[in-house]
């Protein structure tokens, strides 16, 4: 949705611009603002007709408004700044050239007082509504009994997102906002399933992206917003591989450690139950496995002193029954 | 404001228009055609990440061949665009992230990185790096012959491959299952429909663009759905939404020599669309109405 809605400001900007003619002024992001719940309202709306389902009335609703405003920008605002490539890339290198000059004093750039805003606006919103928010989230019935009124949580958050998204697209461009807003929970909820720390982690994580983007954008003398896009991308495939209980190296040696276990105890089962044989081949078709396959197992068994091998026969150890017993799975050892 | 010129000279033997007409009415008939299968699996939002997806891949491919002739281009992204897949099922598969949200990462840090490349060649000034924004919004009105050639072929490929395939694609987006059951490959199935959709994306970025081509695959079959019940008819309708669309914007488009056609063409689907929401005979709003 936020992606839909990075994108679908741009008419609401451009039929402010056309209505009041001045590129500069705040009223444009009333307008896109506007555009932004506009969107949300017509999407909620297609798809409350049952005509259509969710995705497909987001993916209709939103490239209806962009094309109209691209319509609207090369039929008429061909002469003014109003640059398509500005609007989706945006570009950070003008940001501190754009100042807040109030009474005369030069305060700094425009940027850092409109964003220090919404920082501040949003801070206060999710630590007032935090309970209210996140039961909302995870379950919007209970948050009915409890009197919260989910459904207006919900529309004051996307009427929040479109305020932020198109503060931030005034500086960015609309494609790194998403970036920004859906990467780094999705990377932190890689690392953290807790609500507290998992707002912490994405903000501590965007942060860092946008520094380190930043960073290596002007080492290399590449656009900044890509890098900072890219840099959230690769934290993401970063805490994806090695989160500590998620992610996927953990996740494969878990598998492989699993395996092996299992592996030995199906040996150690195998020989409890037949303790007259030591045949490895009748064993691995038994078992099914290969015999080289088997033939390691049964070292690596004997190596952790589960079985003894005795004048070519295998017998299973104490320890090894006490194992068996001690498993997850149920041996039925009698 | 400026007025809008119509110039009616642009209207029929004009070389120009012609080309753009022959690309443009390709992709929506293969879009369109492609689109209820995309629209049933509930996959709208891929053809919207795959599209953003290509972009690196676009901009690698020309980077590393040092030349923009289209195929070498369209190979670029149709190789990103498959990596960019591979991602999301790798992710979808591992990790308990939402759908839309690894969608939403794909879209935009492979389109970061595209970006970041765009800017490192910027550097070759011979490589021309400006007709590579072209694939933000698409260049129907500039199409040569050989790109004509190279739509026309992977039209043809989607096409054949959709119809002889619609059995098994209309079963996999309703009962994967049942199909595995009864011993029909339908891995290989998803995978091909997968391949095809690509191959649809990466013609249509020429076209539309990468912002608007999702709405290729999801307004002709969203429109057709409230027309008819029936897979085979709904494939046909949407279809032929899909080329008057396109056939549509183009002459609009033509009329006025500065409004790109991308955006004329997703305005006449979504036009279409929400007629077809109000008026269709059964179904939709304006006739529930009248009934009661």
């Amino acid at each position: 949705m936020s992606d839909a809605i990075s994108h679908a400001i741009l008419p609401g900007i451009v039929i402010m611009f056309l209505i009041i003619g001045k590129l500069d002024s705040p009223l444009l992001l009333v307008g896109a603002v506007i555009a932004g719940i506009a969107t949300v309202i017509i999407s909620e709306l297609l798809m409350n007709t049952n005509r259509l389902k969710k995705d497909a009335a987001i993916g209709l609703v939103f490239p209806f408004f962009f094309s109209i405003g691209v319509i609207l920008i090369s039929l008429y605002t061909r002469t003014v700044h109003l640059d398509i490539d500005m609007v989706i890339l945006g570009e950070l290198v003008f940001a501190p050239f754009n100042r807040l000059v109030v009474a005369g004093i030069d305060l700094g750039p425009y940027a850092f007082w409109s964003t220090g805003c919404i920082i501040m606006v949003n801070a206060l919103l999710i630590k007032l509504f935090f309970k209210e928010l996140t039961i909302s989230i995870f379950d919007q019935h209970l948050a009915y009994l409890f009197g919260f009124g989910p459904t207006a949580l919900y529309y004051i958050l996307m009427i929040i997102t479109s305020i932020t998204t198109v503060v931030a697209f005034d500086i960015v461009g609309s494609f790194v906002v998403v970036a920004l807003m859906i990467t780094p929970p999705a990377t932190a909820s890689l690392i953290t399933h807790r609500v507290q720390p998992l707002l912490m982690c994405s903000i501590l994580i965007a942060v860092l992206s946008a520094c380190g983007g930043y960073s290596i954008a002007t080492f290399f003398d590449v656009s900044i917003t890509g890098c900072i896009a890219s840099s959230n991308g690769i934290l993401f495939v970063i805490a994806l591989l090695c989160a500590p209980q998620k992610g996927l190296i953990v996740k494969i040696v878990q598998r492989w450690r699993l395996k092996k276990q299992i592996a030995q105890e199906l040996v150690c089962w195998y020989i409890h139950k037949h303790s007259h044989t030591s045949e490895q081949q009748h064993m691995s078709y038994q078992l099914g496995w290969p015999t080289q396959y088997t033939q390691q197992v049964i070292k690596h068994a004997i190596n952790n002193g589960l079985l003894t091998e005795n004048n070519k026969t295998l017998l299973l150890t104490s320890k090894g029954l006490h194992h068996l017993s001690q498993s997850s799975l149920n041996y039925q050892i009698s | 404001m400026q007025k809008v010129t119509i110039n009616m000279n642009l209207l029929i033997f004009d070389y120009t228009l012609v080309m753009a007409l022959l690309g443009t009415s390709l992709l929506g008939a293969t879009a369109g055609l492609l689109s209820p299968f995309v629209f049933l699996r509930r996959q709208s939002l891929l053809g919207d990440a795959i599209s953003h997806a290509a972009l690196p891949g676009i901009v690698l491919a020309c980077l590393i061949t040092k030349s923009k002739h289209p195929l070498i281009l369209l190979t670029g992204a149709a190789i990103a665009g498959t990596l960019g897949t591979a991602f999301i099922s790798l992710v979808r598969h591992y990790t308990a992230i939402k759908n839309d949200t690894i969608l939403g990462i794909v879209l935009s840090v492979f389109f970061g990185c595209g970006l970041v490349l765009l800017t490192a060649l910027e550097r070759y000034p011979e490589l021309q790096t400006a007709s590579i924004q072209k694939f933000l919004f698409g260049n129907a009105a500039c199409f040569t012959g050989q790109e004509i050639m190279i739509i026309a072929l992977v039209a043809l490929v989607v096409i054949t491959v959709t119809i002889a395939a619609h059995k098994e694609f209309t079963l996999s987006a309703f009962d994967n299952e049942f199909g595995i059951i009864n011993g029909i490959a339908m891995q290989r199935y998803n995978v091909l429909f997968t391949a095809v959709l690509i191959l649809t994306i990466i013609i249509g970025l020429q076209t539309v663009g990468v912002i608007l081509m999702s709405t290729m695959l999801i307004a002709p079959a969203s429109a057709a759905r409230q027309w008819t019940r029936h897979i085979g008819s709904m494939m046909y309708v949407s279809a032929g939404i899909g080329l008057f669309a396109c056939v549509c914007g183009i002459c609009i488009s033509s009329m006025s020599i500065h409004v790109p056609t991308g955006p004329v063409i997703v305005f006449l689907l979504c036009c279409v669309v929400f007629v077809s929401l109000l008026l269709a005979p059964d179904r939709s709003i304006i006739w529930k109405l009248k009934k009661s």
